[in-house]
């Protein structure tokens, strides 16, 4: 919404100040200013001037000569670079002297040889506008009696005054309108606030013997209010009311529609108008639509209702108008109209919203009504002011006024707890001082003895109707910095849940393996689930912002590809990085929403597999997982022979080893990925390993190497359980240390050597148990998994 | 004597089926290529025949084409077979050349590097931190969430004039309009107290979503902060001397704040908090207010009971702010030039 400073002060003439302060204050009742703007203010020394001559520069194309009149009796010669004007224009013309907004003075010189005495302007150059294509001509919107020489701000009209861009809340309807902002800004003022009335002296025979109009739907339309305006004149409005309109964002279009726009700026209250010569039987029914029944809208456009939408019908029952939204072609006036139907109607807030989100609609009217137009004494104000405008452009206003109800919102008084009300606020404030607050924007306020208030909510407030919502207004009036502050004695310990710590060290243990932490978009475009070898099956958006972008992943994979590629393209090679965020799994039977879990991925590029083993290594360790085990399987999008699934205590947690080759190439990406996926949720919320204190040995260790030639089919982790079961109590450790393929292994087997460390905590292990135990790892392990022992 | 048309036609479409089995037999490309050549190439048993297709009545020449081109197209589908076979037996002799058991755990070294963590992260590291600090637990929920807990529980029907400003992605589940990406972190207060009753006091950060276009400053999935604090007498002054400490301990002591009115359908009543900038200038930070009566109903909590604050800001921009990013569009684009500076 905006607001000018003169028009405030025609509802509350004490309004004055420093334009900054009262932006303050404006912005501290709710009304937050977004841009204050000095608008109507002309540089001295800007005068009109008539064009007399206009001559080409003799040695210039790009300027012109023109001879002004200034309204001193002498002619001046004027360098002009614009070309839009012709002879008898009247242009603004900036005196010799003058100091224009942008700071330059105008001085006489000369331009190429020829002297130039002045500066025609165009808008930009005077901060009247924004255009800067050429000299503003002036010769329709000026002054009786202006001619060369009359100041620019008298000759338009214009005096210095405040634009404020205020930005509304929902809940205040009110304040979508000069009229409330001034209401408000006069309360926080401490000045009187007095909105003018209007009345108009009517004459001819009463339209009550004419025009009907029947509310069918007391559930959508709670109040019509109707007057008849004949001879209604054409033409545009008067100069100051298109300025107004024009400061405050509004196109003006003809007479009607601009007051039309002027009232409902300036008091709040939209309204229609019909060709009253066009309604057939002038007659007028309210109702809700039939479900496919079909209007032409103002704007042209064939429109289909649904049932619960409003209209208005006609003596024919046909619509001619979407209620609170839009008005219908059909009555739409235009130069042949003579008599007009000025309609002020309050609708029922959630039936407009929902029309006009269906019909995709919204127009200022629609957003007063969706918000709660005012349906009390004003409407009446509002209709009083719509003729009295129209009247002083030359309308016939005839007598009679119709004003049919339906059900308007109930506002019984309200109790008021003053209690409750400090309690909400933390303050301390008298019923008696509340209710001066009330009182000032326009509550009736009773304190009923010290402890309650009997509050009445003026009609302005649809969206105000509690105890809380009163509390809000106290708070507004008395200032939210007027609070005093406090803070609240939790009586709970702070702090992070266990998965949040862990996830935390996740986290640290990656960053520390050298990975950097990414957060790319959680969504992917149509099929590249697919491409990385995933089902097709992640959930879509309905309006996604940008098509390649549609699906909510169900993985990390095409994510991290990307990042890799991404990194690849830019020069930044192999990169390390990681992720935890959410994956979307379709949602299981019975369930609405997705399947949700929070996943960890981690991407080396240029690295092979054993590497992310690695990093899962340093997470097993970090975390405490017990019995994590690693499942060679195919896995989708991973390398057919370089994955494994992983296990934790039984249960299948994610992927460790490679992305699919074919993956990384269609995706861009050149050289391996070492890839690890886990859900990390289930992870974390899952068993851990206790950390139970070993004593230390205080005895020395014997270390055994064993080398095995074991066939490719039986994997490693095999041998070393075989190696841990035979070894039993006295194995302290044990550490794959070499592994060899080629030349003295047969083919389709390879050898593994392992640095055993036995260890006792009792005593020094003597060369025979050593030697005993030694022989019984290689006969179980052999026995267990076919293993030879290399010599 | 030269064999009659027929009779070339019946010997090329047995020489077509011997190829079909050749080629499944095929040991490597060279003997597609070769048996192709053999059937249909230039000088091939097919190409002659085709010659002397023209020799036939038009009537005859139709059929006995079909016949021809019938055999030809089994050859070339064979063909392709064959070359299919034999890509994938390549691609699982290089698999089977590559393979790897993962169980074989060589001791690895992690390169002497360390890597980051995201700002946005850090950002909300510092922010859970500041929050545990002033005795608060962290609450999270999911990211696809339904209209009674974005929108209806939150005090925002669906005729809600505020509704169309969140610009919610909607997610093709359920009634049109009923699943979607949060629009904002706000869910998490519904879902904490429909859980648990008061006192409660719980900040929640977590990404949120709205249908802008990613450019410098707006991205479609961006991350915010709620806070909730419910308790028996919690007040206006306690949600602005909360504001004010959170605001002191994460900006620096010298830092202001001040509340101005403001409208949310979740509060009442409601607020904007700024901050205070070093040259004497506010900046807006983000919304707050006293939790709506009817929100506490929502969740089963008496509002003549219970009473609480909400508040709630993003946590890029303050990433942003701290340092000096001029183009969010990094936070997503996992470049370890940027990732690097942080």
């Amino acid at each position: 919404m905006k607001a000018l400073l003169s028009w405030l002060r025609e509802f509350a003439p004490g309004i004055d100040g420093d334009p900054a302060e009262l932006g303050d204050v404006l912005s501290a009742l709710g009304l937050t200013v977004e841009e204050t703007t000095v608008t109507g203010s002309v540089p001295d020394g800007v005068v009109l001037g008539r064009v007399l001559e206009l001559r080409p520069h003799p040695d210039a194309d790009r300027i012109q000569l023109v001879e002004v009149d200034d309204g001193s009796g002498k002619t001046l010669q004027v360098c002009c670079g614009a070309f839009n004007m012709a002879v008898g224009d009247l242009v603004p013309l900036a005196r010799v002297g003058t100091v224009l907004p942008g700071g330059l003075e105008i001085a006489r010189r000369k331009m190429r040889g020829q002297a130039s005495e002045g500066m025609c302007c165009s808008e930009i150059e005077l901060e009247m506008g924004d255009d800067a294509d050429g000299i503003m001509i002036l010769n329709d919107r000026v002054a009786a009696g202006a001619g060369p020489g009359t100041p620019l701000a008298d000759a338009l009209g214009l005096a210095p005054d405040v634009l404020w861009d205020l930005d509304v809340g929902a809940n205040r309807p009110d304040a979508l309108s000069v009229m409330g902002v001034a209401r408000d800004l006069a309360a926080g003022l401490g000045v009187a606030f007095e909105p003018p009335d209007w009345s108009t002296a009517a004459s001819g025979p009463d339209i009550a013997e004419s025009v009907n109009v029947e509310i069918v739907d007391p559930t959508l339309c709670g109040r019509f209010v109707g007057r008849v305006l004949r001879n209604a004149p054409q033409g545009s409005s008067p100069p100051w009311m298109a300025n107004r309109l024009a400061a405050l964002g509004q196109r003006p279009i003809n007479l009607i529609v601009d007051i039309s726009n002027y009232v409902m700026l300036e008091l709040g209250q939209p309204s229609h108008t019909f060709d009253l010569g066009r309604v057939a039987g002038a007659r007028i029914r309210v109702r809700r639509a039939r479900d496919g029944e079909t209007i032409t809208t103002l704007d042209g456009v064939h429109r289909r209702l649904a049932a619960g939408d409003g209209v208005i019908a006609d003596g024919d029952d046909e619509a001619i108008g979407i209620a609170g939204v839009m008005g219908g072609a059909s009555t739409e006036i235009d130069a042949g109209t003579t008599d007009v139907l000025v309609e002020m109607a309050w609708w029922d807030p959630p039936s407009i919203s929902r029309t006009a989100k269906r019909l995709n609609l919204s127009s200022e009217a629609a957003t007063r009504f969706r918000r709660g137009a005012d349906w009390g004494y004003n409407m009446e104000r509002c209709m009083n002011r719509f003729v009295q405008l129209a009247a002083a452009e030359g309308a016939e206003v005839a007598p009679g006024t119709i004003d049919e109800r339906g059900d308007l919102p109930d506002r019984r008084p309200l109790r008021v707890r003053a209690a409750r009300v400090n309690s909400l606020l933390g303050t301390g404030l008298g019923a008696t001082e509340m209710a001066g607050h009330l009182r000032s924007i326009g509550f009736g306020a009773d304190p009923a003895g010290d402890a309650e208030l009997e509050v009445t909510i003026p009609s302005w407030r649809w969206d105000t109707e509690t105890e809380t919502d009163i509390a809000e207004e106290v708070a507004r009036l008395h200032g939210y910095e007027s609070i005093e502050r406090t803070v609240p004695t939790a009586n709970e310990a702070g702090g992070l849940s266990a998965y949040q710590k862990d996830r935390r060290l996740v986290r640290d243990v990656l960053v520390g393996a050298g990975c950097y932490e990414t957060q790319p978009m959680p969504f992917v475009a149509p099929g590249s689930l697919a491409a990385v070898g995933l089902p097709e099956d992640g959930v879509t958006l309905s309006n996604p912002v940008d098509d390649s972008e549609s699906v909510l992943r169900t993985s990390l994979l095409p994510g991290q590809v990307r990042a890799v590629a991404y990194n690849q393209r830019h020069f930044n090679g192999d990169v390390r990085l990681f992720e935890i965020g959410h994956v979307y799994l379709p949602a299981p039977e019975g369930q609405l929403l997705p399947d949700e879990r929070e996943f960890l991925a981690v991407a080396l590029a240029g690295e092979e597999a054993p590497a992310a083993v690695a990093v899962l290594d340093l997470l097993t360790d970090a975390l405490a997982l017990p019995a994590v085990e690693l499942r060679a399987a195919g896995l989708p999008g991973m390398h057919p022979t370089r994955a494994a699934e992983v296990v934790v205590a039984g249960r299948s947690r994610g992927a460790v080893g490679e992305v699919d080759p074919e993956v990384l190439e269609a995706s861009g990406v050149s050289g391996r990925v070492a890839w690890l996926q886990l859900d990390l949720q289930e992870v974390l919320d899952g068993p851990r390993t206790r950390r139970r204190y070993r004593p230390v040995s205080k005895y020395p260790p014997s270390d055994v190497d064993l080398a095995f030639v074991v066939s490719e089919s039986v994997a490693a982790a095999q041998v070393e359980r075989a190696l841990r079961a035979s070894a039993g109590s006295l194995l302290a450790s044990i550490q794959l240390f070499d592994t060899y393929r080629g030349a003295g292994v047969p083919d389709g087997s390879r050898s593994l050597a392992y640095r055993l460390r036995f260890q006792a905590q009792d005593r020094t292990l003597t060369d025979a148990e050593v030697a005993e135990t030694r022989q019984r790892c290689i006969d179980e392990t052999s026995r267990r998994t076919g293993a030879v022992l290399r010599s | 004597m030269r064999p009659s048309l027929a009779r070339v036609i019946e010997g090329y479409e047995q020489a077509a089926t011997g190829a079909e089995e050749r080629l499944a037999a095929a040991a490597d490309l060279d003997a597609v290529s070769g048996i192709e050549r053999e059937l249909l190439g230039r000088r091939s048993l097919f190409a002659d025949a085709k010659r002397r297709l023209a020799d036939l009545e038009p009537g005859e020449r139709a059929a006995a084409g079909r016949r021809l081109n019938g055999a030809r197209a089994r050859v070339e589908a064979a063909a392709a077979a064959a070359r299919e076979r034999l890509a994938a037996a390549d691609r699982d002799d290089r698999h089977a050349a590559e393979r790897l058991d993962l169980t074989e755990r060589l001791p690895h070294t992690v390169p002497l590097s360390r890597g980051r963590l995201h700002p946005v992260t850090q950002a909300r590291d510092r922010l859970e931190d500041v929050f545990v600090g002033m005795g608060y637990t962290v609450a999270e929920g999911p990211e696809v969430e339904t209209a009674w807990y974005n929108f209806e529980a939150l005090n925002i029907p669906d005729w809600h004039p505020a509704r169309g400003s969140f610009d919610t992605i909607f997610v093709d589940l359920g009634e049109p309009e009923e699943v979607m990406l949060r629009s904002h972190t706000s869910p998490v207060q519904i879902r904490v107290m429909e859980k648990r009753k008061p006192p409660v006091y719980i900040v929640a950060p977590g990404r949120t979503f709205r249908t802008d276009t990613a450019d410098a400053t707006h991205l479609p999935a961006f991350n915010q902060i709620e806070g909730l604090a419910v308790d028996r007498n919690i007040t206006m002054g306690d949600l602005a001397g909360t504001i004010d400490e959170f605001v002191r301990a994460f900006f620096g002591r010298e830092v202001k704040s001040r509340l101005r009115p403001s409208y949310f359908p979740f509060t009442e009543p409601s607020a904007e908090f700024d901050i205070s900038r070093p040259d004497g200038s506010w900046l807006e930070l983000g919304g707050c207010g006293m939790v709506h009566p009817n929100v506490l109903s929502n969740c089963g909590i008496d509002p003549e009971e219970w009473q609480g604050f909400a508040f709630g800001f993003g946590i890029d921009r303050l990433a942003v702010m701290r340092h000096e990013i001029d183009d969010i569009r990094e936070f997503v684009n996992s470049d370890t030039r940027f990732l690097s500076q942080f």
